[in-house]
């Protein structure tokens, strides 16, 4: 997916990619991961949860809206 | 939890050993306008697809490197779930198709303004792609030309 967000990103499109292995985000450096602590098969959390899927996501739309991040930016999901 | 101890040891010497292609520079581009303004799409590694869409071919060597479009009207839990990968419990994305492909609630946020609005299309494809040269090469760049001629902002890319 990492391949998929630098091409989005090199034409202009902001991105954020979910991830599920921080060893993954580390090593192929998307421009922006948010690394979740969930089972791979539930990269946002709980099926038929919508309000804790939303959690996730509106995590990922915070890194897009943070200013302040840097490439390749890397941050921690932690569930409430 | 997301880490190596999920998988079979040989899983984990593979991915130990994989020499993964490692993005440098790193492009960025900085969100440009409002959230609230702005087109989303999803892109999910999850191999879904809908039923009149030919299914993902774990047979190709290195992986299946194409992608399908979804329609943002697509019905979520009528997408179907085509990734062969034993690997991990594929239980929670048939009962919720949303964990990996949310646009139940993409359509949420923008319904209550946090985003702008959804693309018309997304895009699936099949993760578990060991020899990416014709993904980088052939495939992603038409798809990602399409998504800038939709004007889209803002992706978010979901593996499974």
């Amino acid at each position: 997916m990492g391949l998929v967000a630098a091409e989005l990103e090199r034409q202009g499109i902001s991105t954020v990619a979910i991830q599920l292995l921080r060893i993954v985000a580390e090593k192929v450096r998307p421009p922006r991961a948010l690394v979740v602590p969930f089972r791979h098969g539930y990269p946002l959390d709980r099926p038929a949860d919508p309000e804790r899927q939303l959690a996730v996501i509106e995590a990922a739309l915070k890194m897009l809206e943070d200013q302040r991040l840097q490439p390749p930016a890397i941050v921690d999901y932690i569930p409430k | 939890m997301g880490n190596l101890s999920e998988f079979p040891l040989r899983y984990k010497l593979f991915l130990k050993a994989y020499p993964w292609r490692c993005i440098d520079p790193v492009p960025w581009a900085p969100l440009k306008k409002p959230l609230k303004d702005t087109r989303a799409v999803v892109v999910s590694s999850a191999g879904l697809v809908r039923t009149d869409q030919e299914p993902f071919d774990d047979s190709i060597r290195g992986g299946d490197y194409s992608f399908r479009e979804i329609p943002s009207d697509t019905d979520v839990f009528k997408l179907v779930d085509t990734h062969r990968s034993d690997l991990y419990d594929h239980s929670g994305l048939r009962q919720d198709p949303n964990l990996a492909f949310p646009l139940d609630g993409l359509r949420e946020l923008a319904k209550n303004g946090r985003i702008g609005s959804l693309n018309h299309r997304h895009l699936s494809l099949m993760g578990s792609i060991t020899a990416p040269g014709r993904l980088v090469k052939k495939t992603i760049p038409p798809e990602v030309r399409k998504l800038v001629e939709d004007e889209v902002d803002i992706a978010l890319l979901i593996p499974v």
